[in-house]
């Protein structure tokens, strides 16, 4: 039994009414007709993978049906942030590392990847595609 | 006046018509009549549904020219006319569900649309997709609890609350209009197994079936 916090309904519910479907702010390509096959191929299937945080996409499958987000761990699964659609998350590796910074922790950030959105992930996928 | 094109789903003269639950009925009956019953189950029928979706600022003008009712504008709350027998409740931001007295949705839906004239909005007439159990009696919170994972206790679901939620592996909107009673707007489809799982779930505080 755990709940998930719900922005369009405006509170917790039980985790059974809630799907994820991958993956959040993936854009589409804005000229289909002229972008390259690896730009296709990219926004069609290939997605991140990361330990620690990552931006996913959730219904709320039983409950009001909208599509939001989910900013979570995945090494803890701690869920960080719930957000509507359209906004932008307010935690991010990056804002997770300089509170540890500024708190005077060691940046745990050493072996996790950033999450999901661009530009940083465009940046990874490209170090990994050799 | 919009360009939609309209058709009354209930039939003109008398054909019969089955309720969701006229199967369950017809198979199973209902329970013999305890003397002392702590929950009592009755099926609302042949009530008119409707489907709003739209935006809130506009669709709250009409509805309250057409129904009198303020459109309930807060997540999960229900709003109802005095009489008690017409309701509008928030199923999602953009999202309501209107159920007023059988025979009356087909002319609330025009006046609604002439209402909203072309404004962007839907208005989709489920009745006959759905049905409406009421469910009383001191006993009635706790099949509740046996049933969903949402909370019901009076705290967290006063009177004028309303949610869809998970209910014994089904959906169901689950609302509480007032003190005494809760109702479930149950899926045709679900509805047989919904009524056979609660007859179950008050079996041990004796249940009695209105009919
Ligand atoms: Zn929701």
């Amino acid at each position: 039994m755990f709940h998930i916090y719900c922005p369009y309904c405006e509170e917790h519910r039980e985790e059974e009414e809630f799907h994820p479907k991958g993956q959040a702010h993936i854009q589409r390509p804005e000229d289909p007709e002229a972008c390259s096959d690896e730009t296709w191929g990219d926004y069609l299937f290939f997605r991140d993978n990361p330990r620690g945080v990552h931006h996913e996409l959730w219904v709320h499958a039983v409950g009001c049906r909208k599509f939001f987000n989910i900013t979570r761990h995945t090494v803890s699964y701690e869920i960080l942030e719930t957000y509507k659609m359209g906004e932008q998350p307010s935690v991010t590796a990056k804002s997770l590392s300089e509170k540890d910074k500024q708190a005077g922790v060691q940046a745990a950030s050493g072996g996790w990847q950033t999450v999901g959105a661009r530009p940083e992930s465009d940046a990874l996928n490209k170090g990994a595609r050799v | 006046m919009s360009d939609v094109k309209e058709f009354d789903t209930r039939p003109t003269g008398s054909p019969s018509s089955e309720s969701p639950l006229a199967w369950s009925f017809h198979r199973r009956g209902t329970p013999p009549r305890e003397a002392s019953a702590g929950v009592t189950l009755r099926e609302k029928a042949f009530l008119g549904h409707l489907i709003l979706r739209g935006g809130a600022i506009v669709l709250d003008e009409a509805v309250r020219e057409v129904l009198g009712i303020t459109l309930p504008a807060r997540p999960n709350t229900l709003a109802l006319d005095n009489s008690g027998e017409r309701s509008i409740q928030w199923l999602s931001p953009d999202e309501w569900l209107v159920i007023v007295p059988g025979g009356e949705e087909f002319a609330l839906e025009g006046r609604l649309r002439k209402a909203l004239g072309q404004a962007h909005y839907s208005i989709v007439n489920v009745s006959g997709g759905q049905t409406v159990l009421t469910l009383r009696g001191e006993k009635a919170r706790e099949v509740l609890m046996k049933s969903t994972p949402y909370d019901v206790h009076p705290q967290a679901f006063p009177v004028g609350k309303g949610v869809t939620t998970v209910f014994a592996k089904a959906s169901v909107v689950l609302r509480r209009p007032t003190e005494e009673g809760w109702e479930l707007v149950v899926r045709r489809s679900f509805a047989d197994y919904c009524y056979r799982w609660l007859l179950d779930a008050a079996a041990e505080y004796g249940v009695i079936v209105e009919r």
